[in-house]
């Protein structure tokens, strides 16, 4: 097919401009070409992604997007050739800066931020979407809960009749937009041996999306995610056609369930720990079946799953190994913390806040989060980053003895602490939000132990 | 000796980590020797004046705030008379907003409001978003600052001659235009700050304490025996920092 001669200028010249940007050593230049061709033309997106000739499937959630698309990735690559923002440039501008990148792609694949799902959407017209949760994030960014529910409504109504939905359905916001579109793909957790004793502080959407009545859960798993009810009107999770049963919390390693499809069941094993990995891997799962993957191809895929950038990584740095888990949110910190803490906790550990705009410039959400479990086998919290302090304080009113806190601001220097403090052959515990965790890795890459995301190989 | 707490409505309004505003209470009361012992004071439950000698009330989303709305007006008898017997309230953000008059969102909904706090709250369009640092003068002559974050729709006028918490130097406060944040009658605190508000202003928090103190006393507040605070002076100083080259503005 051959491009109208606008798009096609636009786009060498957009595709120059990331080169330049990489060149210029600012970074990934990861959305560089995607902004310039925004400015050139917001509608050459739409054309672009049109030419795509297995069309597009679209990921969001408050947490996991990246991790579920990566996995969906791992299942699809060897069926398809994939056009995938694996770096989590995930507003319009990232989308099409991948689709810049990749000349030959068949099947778009893309994690997209929660605000801009309405319009990636409307621009994509994505032939399926896989909505995974919604949890209180950044305030200052995303405004209120309610109001993303909206907007995620809203592009829901709008979808193409024939598009396929995938939702959560464990949880409550999410599962009711499967109502209105009978062929909906609904998964879930049912387990209740992994359920909590009851909800977490961090519980978002606790009252009924129809009649604001509490719900009662028989199981909550993640946050608000779960198995819940409505006393009053009934409300209640919809009818699970993809859930995971029989799940094996194997420590920092690993984590196992048995996977069940409507036409039968697998067992899974992935090599990323967490009872929150395993709902990504439903997501994935479910989004990769309504794309036409089989279930061979879905059990060996996840397998092969490793990590997501930055999510979860162990990095080698000399004798000793930095495991980095990213922080973001209340729901998401939680599970960092209650993945880290089985198995007894680290005696020491590296927390790094920033308050840039992509971190949440408004630090409260650490005080939401239940750091507690690590407290008793802390002897020491290296505070780092720019709000190093505020983090020092969450500690030392969570009941941790000031005398264990060390406050250092910069970042190599707390990362350097926390080396300082392992033991060779020992593993160093590091959770930083967002801009800690480029930071961090900047750091380390500069030091010749991981290569810059642009570089790696897929 | 034992200071009770009513939190009100712990389980629908608090959004902005309100619980690190009790643990911050909970501790300074425990390095003095004090109790503190925390009761939930939520929908269906009355407010006991005498009870309880410091009363707190979180922030919610738009709808935990309509949720709870009419049974806080229900609860308006009781905290009057709370007030009464000279307990400290602190109300941050939408439970400051419910305990104004009135509250009227962006559709031009009215929610009713207690009227402990002499204004009206009026969603705007634009939210009020950033880091503020006020000056607050609660004891005359003496002059100390807050540092904190806000995020409000609402703009809240006070009525002539209401007492406000503090001067904004950064920030918004109460509308973003008359440089006024918060609301005090007598021991009774409205504010928007939230961050949580108490860890990085513990002298704040020692102020609530001692009005808390007097309560379950029967004396007047005197002053808390110091703490080593280095910390909390870090956090507070990184705050208004960033409040000065980043608290909001409207242009």
């Amino acid at each position: 097919m051959r491009l109208p001669v606008p798009l096609a200028a636009e786009i060498a010249a957009a595709r120059a401009a990331g080169r330049l940007s990489r060149l210029a050593g600012a970074g990934g230049g990861t959305t560089v070409p995607g902004k310039l061709l925004w400015k050139l033309d917001p509608g050459a997106v739409d054309r672009l992604a049109a030419r795509l000739p297995l069309g597009s499937a679209l990921v969001s959630a408050t947490n996991g997007k990246t991790t579920t698309a990566a996995m969906a990735a791992e299942i699809l690559r060897p069926r398809v050739r994939l056009a995938h923002n694996r770096s989590g440039a995930n507003l319009v501008s990232g989308v099409a800066s991948t689709l810049l990148e990749v000349r030959d792609a068949e099947l778009g694949l893309f994690e997209v931020d929660e605000a801009a799902l309405p319009e990636v959407a409307a621009r994509l017209r994505p032939r399926a979407l896989c909505l995974g949760n919604l949890f209180r994030d950044q305030l200052d960014r995303y405004g209120e809960l309610e109001h993303v529910a909206e907007r995620w409504r809203g592009a829901v109504r709008d979808l193409d009749p024939a598009a396929a939905l995938v939702v959560n359905g464990d949880d409550p916001q999410v599962g009711d937009l499967a109502r209105e579109r009978p062929g909906a793909v609904v998964f879930g957790v049912d387990d209740p041996r992994r359920a909590q004793p009851s909800l977490q502080h961090a519980a978002d959407s606790k009252y009924c999306v129809r009649c604001g009545t509490p719900y009662e859960y028989a199981a909550p798993y993640v946050g608000h995610l779960g198995d819940y009810r409505c006393p009053a009107c009934g409300h209640a999770r919809p009818p699970l056609t993809v859930r995971a049963r029989a799940i094996e919390l194997e420590g920092l390693d690993s984590v196992s369930f048995r996977l069940e499809l409507p036409d039968g069941s697998r067992d899974v094993r992935l090599r990323v720990p967490g009872l929150y990995n395993v709902y990504n891997a439903l997501a994935a799962a479910s989004l990769s079946r309504a794309l036409g993957a089989s279930a061979d191809e879905i059990v060996t895929g996840l397998e092969r799953f490793g990590a997501a950038f930055g999510r979860f990584e162990r990095i080698e740095i000399g004798d000793r190994r930095l495991l980095m888990l990213l922080i973001k949110n209340p729901a998401g910190a939680n599970e960092a913390v209650r993945t880290i803490a089985t198995g007894g906790g680290p005696t020491h550990v590296v927390i790094a806040l920033n308050d840039a705009i992509a971190d949440g410039r408004d630090v409260s959400w650490i005080w939401d989060v239940d750091f507690e479990p690590l407290i008793p086998g802390l002897q020491r919290l290296v505070a780092t980053g720019d709000r190093a302090a505020e983090l020092a304080l969450r500690f030392k009113y969570g009941g941790l003895d000031p005398g264990a806190i060390e406050v250092v601001p910069s970042l190599e220097r707390g990362l350097d602490r926390g080396l300082e403090l392992t033991s060779a052959g020992g593993e160093l515990v590091v959770l930083p939000t967002y801009t800690a965790m480029l930071a961090l890795r900047k750091i380390v890459a500069e030091r010749g132990f991981v290569r810059p995301y642009w570089e790696r190989a897929a | 000796m034992k200071l009770r707490v009513g939190h009100l409505y712990p389980d629908y309004l608090n959004i902005y980590a309100d619980r690190g505003n009790i643990a911050v209470l909970a501790r300074r009361a425990a390095w003095r020797g004090h109790e503190l012992e925390v009761d939930a004071l939520s929908v269906g439950d009355g407010v006991r004046p005498g009870e309880h000698d410091l009363l707190y009330v979180g922030g919610g989303q738009d709808r935990e705030q309509a949720l709870v709305a009419d049974d806080l007006a229900a609860k308006a008898d009781g905290l009057f008379r709370a007030m009464e017997t000279g307990a400290p309230l602190l109300a941050v953000c939408g439970g400051y907003q419910l305990l104004g008059r009135s509250y009227r969102d962006l559709h031009g909904a009215d929610l009713p409001g207690v009227g402990l706090f002499p204004l009206e709250t009026v969603a705007g369009e634009r939210r009020m978003i950033g880091d503020v640092l006020l000056e607050c003068e609660l004891e005359p002559g003496v002059r100390r600052t807050l540092a904190g974050f806000e995020n409000h729709a609402g703009r809240s006028r006070l009525d002539p001659g209401a007492v406000p918490l503090g001067r904004v130097l950064a920030g918004f406060g109460n509308d973003g235009e008359s440089g006024e944040e918060g609301c005090r009658v007598g021991r009774a605190i409205g504010t928007y700050l939230h961050g949580p508000l108490l860890p990085r202003n513990p002298w704040f928090a020692d102020w609530l304490l001692a009005q808390a103190l007097a309560h379950a006393t029967g004396e007047e507040p005197s002053e808390l025996p110091p703490l080593p605070d280095d910390l909390e002076a870090d956090a507070h100083a990184v705050s208004a920092r960033r409040a000065e080259t980043r608290g909001g503005r409207f242009s």
